[in-house]
């Protein structure tokens, strides 16, 4: 079965991103496909590579980064959003104006398109948030 | 098939608990996780809200959720399933669609 | 844009927050406004504090931030007809349909006439609704 997960809080301060992230896992487990995350509202935050967590505590970014990689998830941030709160690729940080980008691997930027998408590809959609 | 709920809210900080039993259909599911394991517990004053809705709607609640709050099984009102991660997904899929009362 | 190979799924927005005090309400609209390119089969509900969303007279001036309730009124052009609202939520918060925005549409099947898109609907009728939507958003 195809599952899309939408993600609407950032991370730390929600355990939105924590129980999206093992709901994930567990879909994968389970021999079923992610279509695609999608990442709104605060869930932007999820993708800056800036995040620097003390080192006993779990890193919410890299462990999304590492998912990506290994089971080739399509991980999206929308756009809209992300310039709102200043998470930006390299061509949105040029189109902008700014000295630098901040997602992380595994990401990309995208438009709201993409979780509608998500939505009508996958048989099932989940949402987490505050 | 019918809608599987969640609920992440404690019901003693938001509404969402009892505005996804006033609106859960019959013969859908719910199921409590994050802070909104507390709804499960026993000898609450959300506790026959819950209890009166098991008649006609199935409840769940997220294991891990209830383990790092350190709510004991003991502690749960009876008739109520715990389920990890790998339940949860079942439970999805099992179900028509999924709504999360944020 | 692309509707992959003909689907058509029913898509459900619950907006249950009141505008202003958080971003989701707008956000969501956002999202609504997008997906209407997607000739799916869409509805919103209002329900609890998302009833506000649709009170007449917002007025943010004073805050300095957009007001987006006139958002609302263009749905109809974007074929987004189906409006229901929860009667419970309007009578718990001292609401009636007056209280809110007159949301319409022009009916093609019926040489264009103004219909309204808001139905105030029971928890009864809101919960039979739900229950047909294949897939349901919410922020």
């Amino acid at each position: 079965m195809k599952f899309g997960i939408l993600v609407n809080e950032g991370p730390y301060t929600h355990q939105a991103a924590d129980t999206a992230y093992q709901f994930a896992l567990a879909v994968i487990n389970k021999g079923h496909e992610i279509t695609r995350v999608f990442f709104y509202h605060d869930g932007v935050n999820n993708g800056t590579r800036l995040t620097t967590p003390p080192q006993d505590d779990r890193n919410i970014v890299s462990r999304w980064s590492e998912f990506a990689n290994t089971h080739n998830i399509d991980l999206v941030i929308c756009v809209a959003a992300a310039q709102r709160r200043g998470i930006c690729d390299s061509g949105e940080s040029k189109r902008n104006g700014k000295d630098t980008d901040n997602i992380a691997p595994g990401f990309r930027i995208s438009g709201l398109g993409q979780l509608i998408e998500a939505s009508i590809l996958s048989d099932r959609l989940v949402v987490f948030g505050d | 098939m019918s809608l599987i709920h969640t609920v992440n809210k404690s019901p003693f900080d938001r509404n969402t608990l009892d505005s996804c039993l006033r609106l859960a259909a019959k013969g859908s599911s719910v199921l409590l996780i994050e802070d909104g394991v507390y709804g499960a517990i026993k000898g609450t004053e959300k506790s026959d809200l819950v209890t009166n809705a098991m008649s006609s709607i199935a409840f769940y609640v997220l294991g891990p959720d209830l383990q790092a709050r350190g709510v004991s099984s003991d502690k749960l009102i009876s008739g109520i399933k715990i389920v990890g991660y790998g339940d949860f997904v079942d439970l999805v899929a099992q179900h028509s669609a999924t709504q999360a009362w944020l | 844009m692309s509707d992959k190979g003909g689907t058509v799924k029913k898509l459900m927005y619950i907006n249950r927050k009141a505008p202003y005090g958080t971003i989701y309400a707008l956000e969501s609209l956002e999202v609504v406004l997008i997906g209407a390119a997607f000739d799916q089969n869409i509805s919103l509900a209002f329900i609890d504090d998302g009833v506000y969303q649709l009170a007449k007279g917002q007025n943010t001036e004073a805050l300095g931030v957009k007001n987006f309730s006139p958002t609302y009124k263009a749905l109809g052009d974007y074929d987004i007809n189906k409006i229901y609202v929860e009667k419970e939520s309007l009578q718990a918060r001292g609401l009636n349909q007056d209280d809110l925005m007159a949301l319409t549409y022009e009916d093609e099947d019926d040489d264009w006439a103004e219909k309204n898109s808001i139905h105030i609907v029971s928890t009864k009728e809101m919960s039979d609704i739900l229950e047909q939507q294949d897939v349901v958003f919410s922020f």
